[in-house]
């Protein structure tokens, strides 16, 4: 397995998911609340993307199904779990809240870092401490 | 109407990536976990920084090909962007996973747990968005 070719096509694949970000209109915090604002102003356009996403996404998904191994990779690396538990509900819970407040999910914000913005440092800032908080309560937790 | 096809074409590269990155490398496209998996050594580090990488690129690229940079309108003032950080950051990894890794990835796998994921952080975001407004 050469070295190089699989972080090459890391950077390919997150280029063109930062392209596409840029595209959708997903950098724009604002539009972003306005597509959650069901009760106000409700500006649809990010089920455009998520449309567009999902499907692109799906035919990969029903082609990875119909080969033995990544191209690049000895297998495919997909979650397994199929359980419905308190902490994935709480989680989204609270993801979504935090969603709600800023505009921003991890995606974006993470694109975001290049415009130099201070309140995008803020927010990933937060977000890094949220991430090393919730390892510490899964390094503590018994299972 | 003038935003629901760069909408729709910027939706299909975020899918083109996802499949690109599954059908690479095996990967799952989804940002907070790349993210949070940079804390661990480990074989996949350096192609998950390279991902990052270009994602950050993305928008400079962007501005490039069109000649001006996305708009980026942020209304929330750093207290609320610090709360609203730990709240996506702690909240996503308790999750297992955001909007690209339960949206765009798992509900095209139908992974019973995205399928869960997706509506919870879509109401509750639309609940909190929606709270504000009233007491504002």
């Amino acid at each position: 397995m050469s070295g190089a070719a699989r972080p090459l096509a890391a950077l390919v694949a997150g280029l063109t998911f930062g392209l596409g970000l840029a595209l959708s209109g997903m950098l724009d915090p604002a539009r972003v609340r306005g597509f959650l604002d069901i009760g106000g102003a409700w500006a649809p356009s990010l089920v455009f993307v998520l449309g567009g996403a999902v499907s692109v996404s799906a035919l990969g998904y029903g082609l990875s199904r119909r080969l033995p191994r990544p191209a690049l990779a000895q297998t495919f690396d997909l979650p397994t779990s199929r359980r419905i538990d308190a902490p994935l509900v709480l989680g989204a819970a609270l993801f979504g809240i935090g969603w709600g407040l800023s505009g921003f999910c991890p995606g974006p914000a993470v694109a975001a870092l290049s415009t130099g913005a201070a309140p995008v440092f803020v927010f990933v800032t937060a977000m890094l401490l949220g991430m090393a908080a919730s390892e510490l309560r899964v390094r503590r937790s018994p299972r | 109407m003038d935003t629901h096809l760069p909408a729709l074409l910027g939706g299909l590269l975020i899918g083109l990536s996802a499949a690109t990155l599954l059908l690479l490398n095996g990967r799952i496209a989804g940002i907070s976990g790349l993210v949070a998996g940079l804390g661990r050594p480990g074989e996949r580090r350096l192609a998950d920084l390279a991902f990052l990488l270009g994602l950050i690129l993305g928008p400079p690229l962007f501005a490039a090909l069109a000649g001006h940079w996305p708009l980026m309108r942020i209304e929330a003032s750093w207290p609320v962007l610090a709360v609203a950080g730990l709240l996506v950051g702690f909240g996503t990894r308790l999750g297992s996973g955001c909007t690209s890794g339960h949206g765009v990835c798992g509900l095209a796998r139908l992974s019973p747990r995205s399928l869960v994921a997706v509506p919870v952080f879509l109401a509750t975001g639309m609940l909190t968005v929606a709270l504000m407004r009233v007491a504002s």
